[in-house]
């Protein structure tokens, strides 16, 4: 066991009793209310939810392309659910950096998984929310009547980037396309200098700032005055609760995967458990000397696909299904993207419970995405300040901050991996299945997006 | 406790100033640091956002009578700072804010420095522009920290240099980001996060994980061995001495002190250095220069004050008339300001040169790394660009910045009224039409205010309001918060022929044309007025206001003021006019000027024309000194007659407005200033000898005789 400095203890429920029937019980009797379903409004609910397994980009998915790893979730969700290929009316992915061969990377995957031709799909990106926009929109069309069954997912593939030439080359290959003659030609391509060779990489930097994410959160914990030393902890806490839940066999919405001309893959590749004293070796990575945040206590770039099976109650009733869970309520914010650009939970959480007239006190399962350490901190700790509550958010009072015992029991995106346009679905199925495993009633998902963007949802347990 | 923090908070000031009285506090603090042994080592930081120490006081200095009182007031600051350097226990200056002047000369004097990226912060030695130099050890420490030509460029011209180039140049260590939103403000949590991280490197060097002596790059090795050689330093000391002399024509005596300092220093070893450093802050205290640029900075922070009160209701939407080189600029400087703003022309040409004006000023911004592209984006997100009247019944101000025409802005002022709300003000932008013969045509002459912009408007810094009898003062507050919101130093005064400003330039231009025709050449000409501190020659500027505008003042404001304004045949202009040599615009004028070169030759065609117009110089008023104070005493005669009519509000709105407006010499300090050193009765001797040749284009007002025969009265105390 680790050694932990004063007061984290509770970060660290090892001997879990949060998991006992009889305290959920007592919870249960003393939720605001007994449910989210709204008279008139069509119960909308989560099927099935699969993911291939979160790998280090770089290593065995290195020689695929996004749709397969997109294909392969597909494949995952059709073989799990049984669903006939054609039942679907409509499939939606997210993804954030696109290969410029399948920009509608819902389409190349969807015909690629063997699913009919006939249905329509589209893809969808906001940062880190990606498919988290995957599953609204579908929500969207089985609230107005279009389709009944969604298939949502997200992708991210970060073992290849587009690398481009640079605007000078580009700009003189156009102008080459479009030369008549030899002489316009030669003298095109005599006009190229080294500089123009230059490659362009996608930008890791917020447009609009021009900062990088990391430094930003770098500057967000200082801002909350989180410490280097409560970041190492709960970097580590995320790696040895996900270490917890693969061993227990609790990440059940890993697929197995065969990758062309490697293994088979089954489990995630980025749990790491270490040690304290090894976190605070590492150097900050991005504000030197002084900064806290570090390679250790940031999500690392991964690759991976998600995919969720997201039908009307009636109609997954129909076709025989047991769903997971209701969703409910979403909310997605924005704030100042220079200043505030990974606050999205701290504001999209009172939002979505107000919206869905509940407490924090009524949430069983916490699922947050972990984009940095210091941000969900950060993101902790505004939620559980009446200053900033008032200052910035326009409330009265705070809403609190999650009890840890409720809070990314599995890990998160700091230790399974965090595949930008993926990690939404990953979110909600990780809190239906949570439910289901720990009894609880509601559970509430949040996450942060570049762009200063963030999203909330609040997800009800299915009668079992 | 390892670490003590020096928190610097004045209780009776925005910022903290090194005065006496603090100056003794920091030697009380820095005592009880050295004597107590729990205390390994200190920090030094200001509790108030934006502000580090802004410099030293400057009414210490200018309450010395003697320059051995502030050669004193300078050892005193030396020894101080020497302790502090010489420290056992290390000290680290954590910046954020303005740290200028002595607040620099304190920094680095201590062992270590951290500095927030905020823009706000800035580091510099600005005294030069105050005619000093930096007096507590400046000059001496300076050139050891950031290199001799580094140091020469920081002293000489004194501009600020943002944390980032100041972490390059090796001034500060180590930079800390400004933080956003957390449980505390983001001024407030900023300030802390700089203590914390500057407690850190405090341990750090009491600990050795932090050396202060750095491995030296090779750069660096080559550069302090090219630098040993002592004919090296001779060349760049000539160097530098030729371009500061070419620059201020030997009329500015405190670049001059600064480099004589840095050489005592470097040359005769640290006692020779500080001593000519004090010494030399003594003497340059006492000059009437140093004395001319610090009224400067006090008229110009009064001129940034707005008398007039807070306007009823701020001006959020602004209409622009006219998208000229005037309009775009205005709207330039207002669209950045949270602002929006409409910028208004007739054709469809016209709009687009101003819009590009707009973008291309913002663009250049973004060059100086002074904006970010997204900035730019959203700034212009603010500014609207269109042919018609649509959303100016939203408008709160108009500004038309239209043809100089009284019968266009008659029209354009009937148009206007027909569509704004009843709230709206409307100023025009004019240099020479009497605002109330604008404003009758005008259905609410109380909303009608007169805003004087100087070409180019991002560059220019004054602003000359004009109000009339009519004008109410709520329509004057308006004006001036709208200005200060753009950035200006502002001067109001009252309404007539060429209101304040052009009006004292209009008997210069005129006196400046007779010496043309006198067979004066327009480069001897520039030399001339350039050598009595104008930065731009009188020939040169005539042709960047553009002859045509030239002379269409002269014969307007002649005909307003009869002959007192004659002199020069303002044919000579309208001639020019006529074959085409409106100035720089139209390529040709005093010079020929051809894009894309800086230097520029006398125009061989206006040789033929002077001719023509030719006059015979009388040689008793036809010296050089003679001819420089033909022109400049024509000014400021009429400047003092401005205020003896009451157009002025004062003497400082006076000086301000001759310097930031027209280049009157800095170092005079503008008109009112001038007479005060030179004499009044001096002057009124000189023009009397010129009133004899030319008449009454040199007869003195009445106030400049009552200052002449009663040696006591002064313009400024």
């Amino acid at each position: 066991k680790p050694v932990i400095s004063t007061g984290s203890e509770h970060y660290f429920p090892f001997n879990a009793e949060w998991s006992s029937k009889g305290r959920e019980l007592e919870r249960f009797q003393t939720k605001s209310k007994k449910t989210l379903a709204k008279p008139g409004v069509k119960n909308i609910v989560l099927v099935e939810g699969v993911r291939t397994p979160f790998l280090l980009s770089g290593t065995t998915y290195a020689d695929l392309m996004p749709h397969d790893l997109a294909r392969a979730a597909l494949q995952g969700l059709l073989h799990k659910t049984s669903l006939p290929k054609d039942a679907v009316d409509y499939i939606i992915y997210g993804t954030v950096i696109q290969e410029v061969k399948t920009s509608n990377v819902a389409r190349e995957a969807s015909l690629g998984a063997g699913f009919s031709d006939k249905i329509p799909s589209h893809t969808v990106t906001m940062a880190c929310i990606s498919s988290n926009v995957a599953m609204t929109t579908g929500v969207g069309l089985i609230t107005a009547g279009q389709c009944d069954t969604i298939v949502a997912g997200g992708v991210e593939f970060m073992s290849d980037v587009p690398i481009r030439h640079s605007r000078k080359m580009r700009k003189t290959m156009l102008a080459l396309n479009r030369a008549k003659t030899l002489g316009q030609r030669l003298s095109l391509i005599g006009s190229i200098r080294m500089a123009h060779l230059t490659p362009e990489l996608p930008a890791v930097a917020e447009f609009s700032t021009a900062e990088t994410m990391g430094h930003s959160a770098d500057r967000l914990a200082a801002a909350f005055g989180v410490t280097r030393l409560e970041q190492d902890e709960f970097a580590l806490r995320s790696h040895t609760l996900a270490k917890q839940a693969q061993d227990a066999g609790l990440l059940s919405d890993v697929i197995s995967f065969k990758v062309p001309g490697r293994d088979t893959v089954a489990k995630d590749n980025g749990i790491r458990p270490s040690s304290m004293e090894q976190l605070a070796k590492l150097k900050p990575a991005f504000i030197k000397p002084h900064g806290t945040v570090t390679a250790a206590n940031s999500s690392f770039l991964t690759d991976g696909a998600s995919a969720v099976l997201i039908m009307s109650e009636e109609k997954a009733l129909a076709m025989g299904y047991k769903p997971k869970a209701y969703l409910r309520d979403f909310v997605f914010v924005s704030q100042d993207p220079k200043d505030q650009l990974l606050l999205g939970p701290a504001y999209g959480t009172p939002k979505v419970l107000a919206r869905a007239g509940l407490t924090m006190d009524d949430i069983d399962v916490f699922e947050f995405h972990e984009a940095f350490a210091g941000q969900i901190m950060a993101n902790l700790k505004a939620l559980d300040s009446d200053w900033f509550a008032q200052t910035y958010m326009g409330r009265k009072v705070k809403v609190g901050a999650p009890a840890m015992e409720k809070f990314n029991l599995w890990g998160g995106s700091l230790s399974l991996g965090h595949p930008f346009g993926a990690t939404g679905c990953r979110l909600v199925t990780t809190v239906a299945h949570r439910l289901l495993k720990e009894g609880g009633q509601y559970g509430l998902v949040a996450a942060c997006a570049a762009g200063g963007q963030g999203h909330a949802m609040v997800i009800e347990a299915y009668p079992q | 406790f390892d670490v003590a923090v020096i928190r610097m908070n004045d209780p009776n000031s925005k910022v903290n100033t090194l005065s006496v009285r603090m100056q003794n506090e920091i030697i009380e603090v820095f005592n009880e640091v050295l004597a107590n042994d729990a205390v390994q080592s200190a920090v030094l930081i200001s509790s108030k956002p934006g502000c580090f120490i802004a410099g030293a006081d400057i009414n210490m200095i200018q309450a010395c009578n003697t320059s051995e009182e502030v050669t004193k007031l300078s050892q005193e600051g030396q020894k101080m700072f020497e302790r502090i350097e010489k420290s056992p226990k290390p000290i680290v200056a954590a910046i954020n804010g303005s740290c200028l002047g002595g607040g620099l000369e304190f920094a680095i004097a201590c062992q270590y420095r951290v500095a927030t990226k905020s823009k706000k912060t800035v580091l510099g030695t600005p005294e030069v522009m105050l005619g000093l130099l930096p007096g507590a050890g400046g000059t001496q420490r300076l050139p050891k920290m950031v290199g001799i030509p580094g140091a020469f460029d920081m002293m000489l011209t004194g501009r600020n240099i943002k944390a980032d180039k100041a972490k390059k140049m090796g001034l500060v260590h180590q930079l800390v980001d400004p933080l956003g939103p957390g449980l505390k403000s983001p001024e407030e949590r900023t300030i802390e996060y700089l203590e914390e991280v500057a407690i850190q490197c405090a341990r750090g060097i009491v600990h050795k994980k932090i050396l202060l002596t750095k491995k030296k790059g090779m750069m660096q090795k080559v550069q302090d061995y090219v630098m040993g050689i002592a004919f090296v330093r001779q060349q760049i000391y000539k160097n530098v001495n030729g371009k500061v002399m070419k620059m201020s024509k030997g009329l500015y005596p405190a670049p001059l002190k600064i480099i004589e300092s840095v050489k005592a220093g470097l040359e005769q070893g640290p006692d020779s250095g500080y001593l000519a450093e004090a010494q030399n802050f003594g003497k340059l205290a006492m000059t009437s220069e140093s004395n001319a640029l610090i009224g400067l900075y006090h008229g110009q922070v009064a001129c940034k004050k707005n008398r007039f009160g807070v306007p009823e209701r701020p001006v959020k939407n602004l209409a622009i008339l006219g998208a000229g080189l005037m309009g775009a600029g205005i709207a330039q400087v207002t669209v950045d300001k949270g602002i929006h703003t409409v910028l208004k022309d007739t054709t469809v040409e016209g709009l687009s040169r101003g819009q590009q004006q707009v973008y291309k000023g913002l663009n250049d911004k973004i060059k100086k790394k002074a904006i970010t592209s997204f900035e730019r984006d959203s700034t212009l997100s603010s500014l609207t660009g269109q042919l018609d009247y649509s959303g100016f019944e939203k408008a709160d101000m108009v500004i038309e910045a239209v043809f100089e025409d009284i019968n266009i802005k008659h029209r354009v002022i009937k148009e206007v009224e027909a569509v704004i709300p009843p709230h709206c003000i409307f100023a025009t932008n004019t240099s020479a039409l009497p605002i109330k013969d604008i404003a009758a045509a005008s259905m609410r002459p109380e909303k009608v205010i007169g805003m004087h912009y100087f070409s180019p408007v991002d560059k220019m810094q004054l602003l000359e309001i004009i109000t009339t009898d009519k004008t109410s003062k709520d329509t004057t507050a308006s004006a001036v918060a709208v200005g200060l919101k753009q950035g200006k130093v502002i001067i109001v005064v009252g309404d007539g022929p060429g209101f304040y400003t052009t009006r004292c330039l209009a008997p210069m231009l005129a006196e400046a044309v007779r010496v043309l025709q006198e067979g004066v050449n327009p480069k001897k000409l520039d030399a001339l007025t350039t050598g009595f501190g104008f930065p731009v020659g009188a020939a040169t500027l005539a042709d960047e206001v553009g002859i045509d505008v030239a002379a269409h003042v002269a014969e307007d404001l002649g005909k307003a003021f009869g002959s007192r304004f004659g002199g020069g045949n303002v044919d000579v202009l309208k001639t020019m006019v006529e074959r085409g040599f409106k100035g720089r615009k139209s390529g040709k004028g005093c010079y020929v000027y051809t894009p894309g070169l800086k230097s520029k030759d006398v125009n061989p065609d206006i040789d033929d024309l002077l001719e023509k117009f030719k006059l015979t110089p009388n040689p008793s008023v036809s010296s050089d000194s003679d001819v420089q104070y033909r022109l400049v005493s024509r000014f400021v005669n009429e400047a003092v007659m401005c205020l003896q009519e009451g157009i002025l509000n004062g003497p400082v709105e006076g000086d301000i407005g001759a310097v930031f407006g027209l280049g009157f010499p800095p170092c005079l300090g503008g008109p009112f200033r001038f007479v005060d050193t030179f004499g009044a009765d001096k002057l009124v001797a000189k023009m009397r000898r010129y009133e004899e040749v030319y008449g009454n284009h040199f007869t003195p007002c009445q106030l400049l005789l009552d200052h002449a025969k009663d040696s006591n009265k002064r313009f400024h105390k």
